[in-house]
């Protein structure tokens, strides 16, 4: 094929894929520590990934802007020594250990000792989530309202309906309020929304906005620019509210295009790529770290994954890291997932992070391998749809490498479900 | 090249200039392949009136995208005849002007024993329609050939012949050779009323008045209320027929290797599963006979409902991302075929009920048109067509190299190595040049349909802003 022929060939030590906090994170682990030519591909004309459009505060340990959080890490890769080449794409596979890349300066195959994909994660769409109606403009994910508003500067709209109470709606919130449009209402399915107290409190006082639990949008209504949202709420009552922005926010799901298509197995919960508590994946010399694993966690998270792949990866560069191949981590309902997935027992862990499908109050978790009880953990708040219920790592050295699968499961001890009803 | 958008169509003392040859309402598919094949002749001056501000932006642009061999028509029924014609037209037009075409094949699954009962019938019917190439598989065969269907096929009707198509791109490709034949393009124009003059049609517009000697009706849904407006009575009458949609992630691409159509009974027809040149999976349409001309919206039980027979016929579909989901209206009528009709003396041509069929027919109508309007006025003078010059059509197919792909374009120029679109590798090359084209978009919408861009499962997530910019600034 002529295209083939012209393909650019070039060998480096390690590519990492995304140049966002947990990608530029494991660069600066491996270039910092002297592992040859660490280079990183990002396919946006700025590296820094996600943070770089979220203007509000709470990133990093400090709490700064997400531009700031993003600048400091592109900085901190860049120092190590690393490469972050922007603008250019990991399109494929051509190996193993080889990507295919497109960038202005033409097409490459970049043949690498180990790859790390850190491709984050993305909000799901109206479409996704098979909301009916009409498709008007005016439709958007926070992703793309935080561009619009932050980088590019453009009108909006007037009247916004945001839809998911997540944290992130909080941040749908700001840009919103940045660009000068009225909330007319944050909706959320949930019977409470999540935003934490102290938003919900500013998002009704400080915003003056509404913020409506339980309710699912049945409709998206107008021709050309969406001119509404219907509403079904619990009880079965339908109302509509006029506006002309309609911003869907949270519901990620993991980019986990470029796993697939080099034939990497993904956990069943998380749909990200399954790794064990060395972030590898089920492919040799392929690891993955932060948003793509487990959609989503805050940014220093994943910037704490990418700094643990990295030693990993050393180790793996150097053969001096543990066997890989173990069993199955699972999680049974209400549980939705959790992160890592795979559990060897040499391989200690920082600790796993979970979801549940329903919010909990003061649940116990219980681990345990072909009815062997590994581990319990008692959680002293509640536990929400959405938020990151975490679980301590020291009982993967327990781990029988050769027996079933690792069940997680919460036991009715100190709480049971929350209902619907309470509160 | 004529193309306008906004403004009176005939400024104040134009009127008595010279009257267009021909009009045609409407500019999807079939009014553009009309359009394109009466600029053959290229002393005709030639209107193509759309209302909408694009072309293509009626069912042409929300259908299914098959390339049918018209296996399954009414045997001797002029849409039978018309979409064999138009199928083969259509390919070689397509394999000269860029226009992806992928030839998969179909297979009629059937599912019950009644399905399997009708396989021979339609073996026998496609047989009638001039179609030669299908033939009866066993449960083995079928298994073999679709590896992830779900438990209980019975067996299948193969027919090899059946393709996908970008029907975007093919609408673009007629209205674009049209306009660069000297046709005249006037968007955002309605008719709203049509009365005789001097021998002429006055049409009176949203963008004021067109006088043309002939008339030609190709208003798809609204074929009907035209065709009132002009002869005062109408012998058809439209009711939308809404099908539902759904389109898979290209994730989901390996899942399908055929067109998996249903196998139609007396109990209704069912749904198919087609893969898109885009690498896409479709799973619909739904079939809903509905009042209302404008409702091209989803419903919730519409698309429950075709989750759940998707899940029958590929259950490994319905878990994998939705990327989007639309409806068309068929123009259906009380008719059981097209309802093309010339009326002679009045200098005028409906081209009515052109339900699912329209989009591969489209050349083959066109001709047909062409052949009645030589007919019905000699005085046009169509006797000898002349080839106009070709198009070459940006390639948004799978199957064909796309520009990120290409290192000897992206050396002529780095905007096609630099993608805009990641999760359909767009790049700015090919969002600068389809801004600059003969047909502009007129919207984010029309930017989509010409190159893809926010097309993909994000659906704008990372580069709906970006994009924006792009459209807004004309591709600076
Ligand atoms: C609206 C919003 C608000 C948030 N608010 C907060 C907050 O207040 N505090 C906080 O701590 N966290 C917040 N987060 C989460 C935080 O942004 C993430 O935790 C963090 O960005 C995850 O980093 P990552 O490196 O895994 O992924 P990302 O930041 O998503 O980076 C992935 C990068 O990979 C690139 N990429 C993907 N595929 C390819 C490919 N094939 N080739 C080349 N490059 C590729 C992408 O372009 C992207 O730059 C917020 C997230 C969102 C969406
Ligand atoms: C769900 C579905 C699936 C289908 N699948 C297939 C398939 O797989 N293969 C296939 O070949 N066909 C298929 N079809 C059929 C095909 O899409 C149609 O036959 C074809 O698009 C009809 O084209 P048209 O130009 O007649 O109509 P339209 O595309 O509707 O064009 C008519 C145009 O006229 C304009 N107009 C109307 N009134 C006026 C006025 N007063 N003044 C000015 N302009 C006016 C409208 O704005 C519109 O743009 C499918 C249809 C549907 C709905």
């Amino acid at each position: 094929m002529r295209a083939a022929m012209t393909r650019r060939q070039r060998s480096v030590d390690v590519v990492v894929v995304g140049a966002g906090p947990a990608g530029l994170a494991a660069a600066r682990g491996l270039a910092g520590h002297g592992v040859g030519v660490v280079e990183v591909l990002e396919r946006e004309a700025v590296a820094g990934g996600v943070p770089r459009h979220c203007h509000h505060r709470g990133f990093g340990r400090w709490g700064v802007t997400g531009p700031q959080y993003a600048a400091r890490v592109v900085e901190a890769a860049l120092g190590s020594g690393a490469r972050v080449r922007t603008g250019v794409t990991a399109t494929g596979w051509a190996g193993p250990l080889t990507l295919e890349t497109t960038g202005p300066h033409g097409l490459e195959r970049i043949a690498a000792r180990a790859v790390v994909l850190a491709t984050g994660a993305r909000e799901r769409p109206r479409s996704a989530r098979l909301v009916p109606g009409t498709r008007p403009a005016g439709v958007l994910t926070t992703g793309e309202l935080q561009q619009a508003v932050h980088l590019y500067g453009q009108r909006v709209g007037t009247r916004a309906v945001v839809v998911g109470a997540e944290p992130v709606g909080y941040a749908a919130l700001s840009a919103l309020r940045r660009a000068g449009v009225t909330v007319a209402a944050l909706t959320t399915e949930e019977p409470r929304h999540q935003l934490g107290l102290a938003w919900a409190a500013a998002a009704r006082l400080g915003h003056g906005v509404p913020v409506l639990t339980g309710a699912t949008v049945a409709e998206l209504l107008g021709g050309g620019r969406v001119s509404g949202v219907r509403l079904r709420h619990r009880d079965g009552r339908l109302t509509t509210v006029d506006c002309d922005t309609v911003v869907f926010t949270g519901d990620f799901v993991p980019d986990h295009e470029l796993a697939r298509r080099g034939g990497v197995a993904l956990d069943p919960g998380t749909r990200g790529p399954a790794v064990d508590g060395a972030f590898r994946t089920g492919a040799e010399g392929v690891f993955a770290v932060g948003n793509v694993l487990h959609a989503v966690e805050p940014a220093l998270w994943a910037a704490r994954e990418g700094a643990l792949a990295a030693d990993a990866v050393r180790g793996f560069l150097d053969g001096s890291g543990p066997a890989a191949g173990g069993p199955a981590i699972e999680v049974a309902a209400p549980l939705r997932w959790v992160a890592p997935n795979r559990a060897v027992p040499q391989v200690p862990v920082e600790g796993f992070v979970l979801r549940t499908s329903e919010a909990l109050t003061r649940p116990v978790l219980v681990v345990t391998q072909d009815g062997r009880r590994l581990h319990r953990q008692y959680v002293p708040r509640r536990a929400l749809p959405h938020r990151t219920l975490r679980l301590a790592g020291r009982w993967t050295g327990k781990v029988d490498a050769a027996g079933g699968p690792v069940r997680i499961t919460v036991s009715g001890l100190g709480g049971g479900i929350f209902g619907a009803a309470a509160k | 090249m004529t193309v306008t958008t906004k403004g009176p169509l005939s400024p104040r003392g134009q009127m008595s200039s010279r009257p267009y040859d021909v009009a045609v309402v409407g500019a999807g598919v079939v009014g553009a392949a009309i359009a394109r094949e009466l600029a053959r002749h290229p002393h005709l001056r030639i209107a193509l009136v759309e209302a909408s501000g694009d072309v293509g932006d009626g069912t042409s642009k929300a259908n299914t995208a098959i390339l049918h061999t018209g296996f399954d028509a009414v045997p001797g029924s002029l849409e039978s005849r018309l979409v064999g014609e138009g199928q083969r037209l259509l390919a070689a037009y397509a394999a000269e002007s860029g226009i992806p075409v992928e030839p998969v094949g179909a297979l009629l699954v059937a599912w019950d024993d009644a399905q399997l009962d009708a396989l021979p019938g339609l073996l026998e019917k496609a047989g009638r329609n001039g179609y030669g190439a299908a033939r009866i598989i066993d449960a083995d065969e079928t298994r073999a050939r679709e590896p992830h269907l779900g438990p209980g096929a019975l067996g299948a009707l193969d027919v090899p012949g059946e393709s996908i198509i970008c029907p975007w791109t093919t609408t673009l490709a007629y209205a674009t050779q049209a306009v660069r034949s000297g046709v005249d393009l006037h968007l955002n124009t309605r008719v709203e009323t049509v009365s005789p003059e001097g021998g002429d049609h006055l049409l009176a517009t949203s963008r004021g008045a067109l006088r043309a000697r002939f008339l030609v009706n190709a208003a798809g849904l609204n074929a009907d209320v035209l065709d009132r407006l002009v002869l005062g009575r109408g012998d058809f009458t439209v009711t939308p027929r809404r099908g539902q949609l759904i389109v898979f992630d290209e994730l989901a691409r390996d899942l399908v290797r055929h067109i998996l159509l249903p196998v139609p009974t007396a109990l209704g027809k069912g749904v198919l599963v087609a893969p898109t040149v885009y690498g896409n999976v479709l799973l619909g349409p739904t079939a809903e006979d509905l009042d209302d001309k404008a409702a091209t919206g989803t419903t919730a039980d519409g698309l429950d409902g075709l989750l759940s027979k998707g899940r029958r016929i590929l259950p490994a579909l319905v878990d994998e991302e939705v990327t989007a989901v639309y409806a068309g209206l068929r123009a259906a009528t009380e008719h059981d075929d097209y309802r093309i009709r010339c009326h002679e003396e009045r200098r005028y041509v409906t081209v009515g009920g052109i339900r699912s069929t329209g989009l591969t027919a489209s050349m083959a109508i066109a001709a047909y048109v062409a052949g009645l309007i030589a007919e019905a006025d000699p005085g046009l003078d169509l006797k000898e067509p002349v080839e106009p010059a070709p198009v070459h059509m940006p390639n948004l197919g799978e199957a064909f190299p796309r520009p990120y792909q290409r290192a000897d374009l992206i050396a002529t120029d780095p905007a096609y190595g630099t993608i805009v679109c990641h999760c359909e590798r767009v790049t700015r090359g090919e969002i600068r040049d389809a801004l600059i084209s003969t047909i502009p978009p007129a919207s984010l919408e029309g930017l989509r349909r010409r190159t893809r861009a926010r097309g993909g499962r994000c659906q704008g997530f990372y580069c709906g802003a970006a994009v924006r910019a792009l459209h807004e600034g004309r591709g600076e």
